[in-house]
């Protein structure tokens, strides 16, 4: 029989928000790029929570967007509702998160593959790499059709042998009843990649016209919204927002649990996979956290053109009947009527420290991988990954050098930092807390820290960066005048400041120390400030974090400098840690799992003492000193 | 290459005539400039190189010693950096007041085999020298830290744990709240970590009370000695003390049966404390001594195991064996005046060394091999004891610093995520106290006490 061949220069595995992520950047950069999916209906599925963002993972979205992904702009699309979390608290913790219109976001992710130059989707099932060499080749599908390839991205998402579970019923499939894909995994590992199997899980999903509404409290978006992508202006993508609901479990729906739990799977034992411990079902909610006599319970809406609402909170693997009474007993789901069972899903991925930080395997030239594959959770993380790898297996290709974002330049910095170095033995969740730079961080930066960036990679475009750069050479210049513009102790100034109980002014001070004052804002100061400029809202958000919290800022800008003087010293390749011999045998064993790229990567693993550190520097200068022949 | 400064005794601990504290790093300058005023009124700026400056240091205004200050600047020094020598008269406690100062003006106290690393990596060391200075590193480090660890004292220990449990159980509900604030809210945190804030505070105060009460007992190589009853340990001690009067304090220990004494062996101190003989007993009190032998020993650097050569080892032996066990021992046989009965073999894996109190022979052998073990390292030496202390000290009150800042922070109205930036310097630096990193610890406490996501 013929065996069908074609030839491309990036395969990706997988539709998901990575692989979406990965295809566009790869197509955009000039790659013919293909890009397979188990089912051309499930292009950029959401089969969890019905939205894009929250804490640290709005961030992503927004990082994404600065360096020319997708997300952003099909979520702006595709919302329903959008808020900015934290707002009360400082502008590094303010989140982004936006309820999506699950089906419209599939539908106009779609539009934009099916749009892109050089990219073709392809509904297959990768069932083998094809390798030669530690070089991959391209793949083979279920089908036997080849498909030659310089790179491969794998962004199988939780589809390799998945398996969904809710009580004793257990089904071999993806999300959603989805195919899984049995065969990859056993490629994988008889290349020598060392597989985890992990598991997360969803809520059940029900019929809105069953739910009483009226006695549960209605969660409203923010008016006016913030984009996610910066391309984007507030009323440029205004419209009408659906609401949310709040109502909690009680004691009796943690009795229902409590009653049950031998008849989870995950306390049975029959799930073996390893969840996270961010998003926990509602029976470990409750068993983990007996002392809370109520738990929160979100109704959110999974789009427009269904009636099918999310219960968001309540993610569980018990009995189907077990559900039906635990759900049934919170308030206002009284006659809930379930249109989807809640499941857990156990799926294949890989340890990720086998990944260098550009996201290609260490052991295998041109394979690349992204998403949950990695042992990430979560959309945002996924696409964050895709993106990345798409970029670099197209610089790979190119003969370029990769773009590695480190940890004081991005959250994507830190996510991928983390799933490289660490040994992750959970899904991989991003909090703020996990960027130590967080100050410097910020969802409302993104745009000036990457940007520049993501023009050099090319998927920026010259328009776009020129608008950043009179951005920056805006804030740069008002900050200066604030800074070189005094006021007197007048009499409208005095009365400005008490009108805002700000202390009144001895002596005369610059404009720039009235925004620092805590009560005090650029905005507020306009009465006094006459040669002011109309300049744009996100200038003058800059101007006011800037200032206001200038003090702190510097301090991490400081720790930054310290920080990249160990990412920029670089470890050779080709380093042979046995050698050196004053190294503790458990740093040796650490440092050959990870072989980090630099000092400062090496620092990060854990069981690499500063000792160790030290040692390696020393043995660093041995080398070079060795290598330049010269006794000195 | 490196941005920070380093700051260490570079002078043999005891009472010598002079001391040297050694700075290297990019702030050398700066940082004795602001602890030194010249006689002649000269700010130490821009010195010149290896001219000494005489003058003294200054707390603030109060003076602490005379000395005489010699800059080497960058690249012509020891490191390849800029250093200041700080030459002084050579007490402890003149000592450690200038580190501590040095310390407190941004210097770090400098990790075991550091200068000799910075030296190496600038070009400074001839290529052989590679290996002894990896060696010095990986051999001292991890020794420093556990004698940094062993010198808190149980209660100070447990307290400076407690209150790093605390810090990281109100970090993790902060951040909980920042990372879900849909389910854990935020209302009235700012006052109560305000006013934890100030307990805290209080809490490093009085640790940094203890560390200076804490601190005479601390210097010199903790010695214990061990035997049975009537091997002659006393004379031993009597023959030690008699060797050298200096006795700088003898401080009666927590129990009757164990004496605490400070002393000088040419030049090293030690602190030597005697035993109660360990023989096996129903008498609950003297059970109650060999327990205290048992924690004695557990703390000291060094024992010296009294052994009498004129009656055959025992069961006693045995179980002092198993005591002392890990530990830098040395035998010493004694009453070797009298027809010997055991000898060295009766002590396999120990140096046997024999003596006679009595006619006051054979301790010489016994110097020697300290001095020896000192000198290479093997026995902990009071240096590292007192920058520890004094390292401890600074890190304390950085830490109430970083607390100071908090307040600060929560008074003037700034987001309690920015607060948080300076309660985690607060947790990091108590960390340094014990070695322990901040790793994960955030992330496990966040999901094992509060329950967040959806």
């Amino acid at each position: 029989m013929a065996v069908m061949e074609e030839t491309y220069d990036v395969v990706v595995v997988g539709a998901g928000h990575a692989g979406c992520e990965a295809a566009l950047a790869s197509a955009r950069l000039g790659m013919e790029t293909i890009m397979f999916t188990v089912s051309m209906d499930s292009v950029a599925l959401m089969p969890c929570n019905p939205n894009v963002g929250g804490t640290s993972k709005g961030h992503l979205v927004r990082e994404i967007d600065a360096l020319g992904g997708e997300m952003g702009k099909n979520i702006d699309k595709t919302y329903l509702q959008s808020k900015m979390l934290n707002r009360s608290r400082g502008p590094a913790v303010h989140s982004l998160r936006a309820q999506a219109d699950k089906a419209e976001y599939s539908r106009h992710m779609r539009m934009t593959l099916e749009a892109t130059d050089r990219l073709t989707l392809r509904q297959a099932e990768a069932a083998r790499l094809i390798v030669e060499n530690g070089r991959v080749m391209g793949i083979e599908t279920t089908s036997g059709a080849i498909y030659h390839a310089k790179a491969v991205i794998l962004c199988t998402g939780t589809y390799l042998k998945a398996r969904c579970i809710y009580g004793d019923v257990s089904r071999n499939t993806g999300p959603n009843g989805l195919s899984a894909a049995n065969e990859l995994t056993d490629s994988l590992k008889s290349l020598g990649i060392r597989m985890y199997r992990f598991k997360t899980g969803t809520p059940a999903r029900i019929d809105r016209r069953s739910i009483d509404f009226s006695v549960m409290e209605e969660q409203v978006g923010d008016e006016p919204v913030t984009p996610f992508s910066f391309t984007n202006r507030p009323e440029d993508i205004a419209r009408e927002q659906i609401s949310c609901w709040l109502t909690y479990t009680n004691e009796k729906t943690h009795e229902i649990i409590r009653k049950n739990i031998g008849r989870s799977p995950l306390y049975s034992g029959m799930i073996e996979g390893t969840g996270p411990r961010y998003c926990p079902s509602i029976e470990d909610k409750v068993m983990k956290f007996a002392d809370r006599d109520r738990h929160q319970v979100f109704i959110e809406p999974e789009g427009e053109s269904t009636g099918e609402m999310y219960i968001g909170g309540m993610s569980s693997s018990l009995p189907e009947d077990v559900q039906y009474a635990m759900y049934r007993s919170v308030k206002g789901l009284e006659h809930a009527k379930i249109t989807r069972n809640a499941y857990a899903i156990e799926y294949d991925c890989i340890d990720a420290t086998q990944l260098k930080a550009s996201l290609e395997f260490k052991a295998y030239e041109g394979l690349f991988s992204g998403g949950q594959f990695n042992g990430s959770s979560g959309y945002e993380e996924a696409a964050a990954q895709g993106l990345m790898a798409g970029i670099n297996a197209a610089r790979k290709i190119k003969g370029l050098d990769p773009v590695i974002l480190d940890r004081s330049q991005a959250y994507i910095g830190v996510l991928i930092d983390d799933l490289v170095t660490k040994e992750t033995r959970e899904p991989y969740r991003m909090m703020t807390s996990r960027a130590e730079y967080r100050l410097l961080l910020r969802q409302d930066n993104a745009d000036l820290r990457l940007t520049g960036i993501g023009y050099e990679i090319g998927l920026i475009d010259r328009a776009r960066y020129e608008r950043l750069l009179e951005k920056e050479k805006q804030i740069r210049q008002e900050w200066d005048r604030l800074e070189q513009t005094s006021v007197g102790a007048g009499r409208a100034v005095q009365e400005l400041l008490e009108k805002h109980q700000s202390a009144p002014l001895r002596t005369a001070a610059t404009l720039a120390d009235l925004v620092r004052r805590p009560e005090l804002s650029y905005e507020a100061l306009s009465p006094i400030d006459e040669e002011r400029q109309d300049l744009p809202d996100d200038v003058i958000e800059q101007i006011n974090i800037n200032l206001k919290y200038e003090g702190y800022i510097r301090r991490q800008l400081r720790q930054v400098e310290q920080f990249k003087k160990l990412e920029e010293k670089k470890i050779p390749e080709e380093i042979r840690y046995e050698d050196v011999k004053f190294l503790r045998t458990e740093a040796v064993q650490k440092l050959n799992a990870i072989r980090p790229v630099s000092i400062g990567q090496a620092s990060r693993i854990s069981g690499v003492s500063p000792a160790d550190i030290s040692v390696l520097l020393v043995y660093l200068e041995q080398l070079r000193r060795k290598k330049k022949g010269t006794g000195q | 290459m490196y941005e920070d400064t380093i700051a260490a005794i570079a002078t043999a601990p005891g009472e010598a005539g002079i001391g040297v504290i050694r700075i290297s790093g990019s702030r050398a300058i700066p940082i004795a400039g602001k602890v030194f005023v010249s006689m002649n009124g000269k700010r130490f700026e821009e010195p010149e190189s290896h001219k000494a400056v005489y003058g003294m240091i200054k707390d603030g205004d109060t003076p602490v010693d005379e000395c005489i200050l010699l800059p080497m600047l960058a690249p012509h020094s020891y490191t390849g950096e800029d250093v200041v020598e700080i030459q002084c008269h050579g007490g402890p406690m003149a000592l450690r007041t200038i580190l501590g100062l040095l310390l407190r003006h941004g210097a770090r106290a400098a990790d075991p085999g550091e200068y000799t690393k910075r030296a190496f990596l600038n070009g400074k060391l001839d290529l052989s020298q590679a290996e002894a200075v990896m060696d010095v590193i990986q051999a001292k480090n991890p020794f420093a830290l556990e004698s940094s660890v062993r010198q808190l004292k149980g209660a100070v220990h447990d307290r400076l744990a407690g209150l790093r449990e605390e810090l990281l159980y109100e970090l993790a509900y902060l951040e909980s709240a920042l990372d879900d604030p849909e389910h854990i809210t935020l209302d009235g945190f700012g006052e109560r970590l305000a006013e934890k804030s100030r307990k805290w505070i209080g809490t490093l105060h009085d640790l940094m009370e203890a560390a200076d009460n804490g601190r005479i007992r601390k210097e010199g190589i903790g010695t214990v000695i061990v035997g049975k009853p009537n091997a002659g340990k006393s004379s031993i001690l009597n023959v030690l003390l008699g060797e050298d009067r200096a006795i700088v304090t003898d401080i009666a220990g927590t129990t009757r049966d164990t004496l605490e004494e400070t002393l000088q062996l040419r030049g090293i101190m030690l602190r030597v404390t005697d035993t109660a003989g360990i023989r096996e007993t129903d008498d609950v009190v003297e059970q109650l001594g060999v327990e205290r032998t048992r924690e004695c020993v557990k703390t000291a650097d060094l024992v010296l195991y009294v052994a009498d050569s004129s009656v055959p080892t025992d069961e006693n032996d045995d179980a002092i064996r198993e005591m002392i066990r890990g530990k830098k021992a040395v035998v010493l046989l004694n009453k070797s005046d009298l027809p010997p009965v055991s000898g060295e073999e009766d002590f396999p894996g120990f140096p046997v060394i024999s003596v006679s109190a009595k006619e006051n022979t054979g301790l010489d052998g016994l110097y020697e091999w300290i001095m020896e073990q000192f000198f290479q390292g093997k026995i902990s030496c009071g240096d590292e004891m007192i920058i520890t202390n004094v390292r401890h000290k600074n890190l304390l009150a950085e830490a109430g610093e970083s607390l100071e800042r908090v307040l600060e922070g929560i008074q003037a109205g700034m987001p309690e995520d920015i607060c948080a930036i300076d309660l985690m310097d607060a947790y990091e630096r108590l960390g340094f106290i014990t070695g322990e990193s901040v790793g994960d610890d955030l992330v496990n406490e966040i999901f094992s006490k509060f329950c967040v996501g959806k």
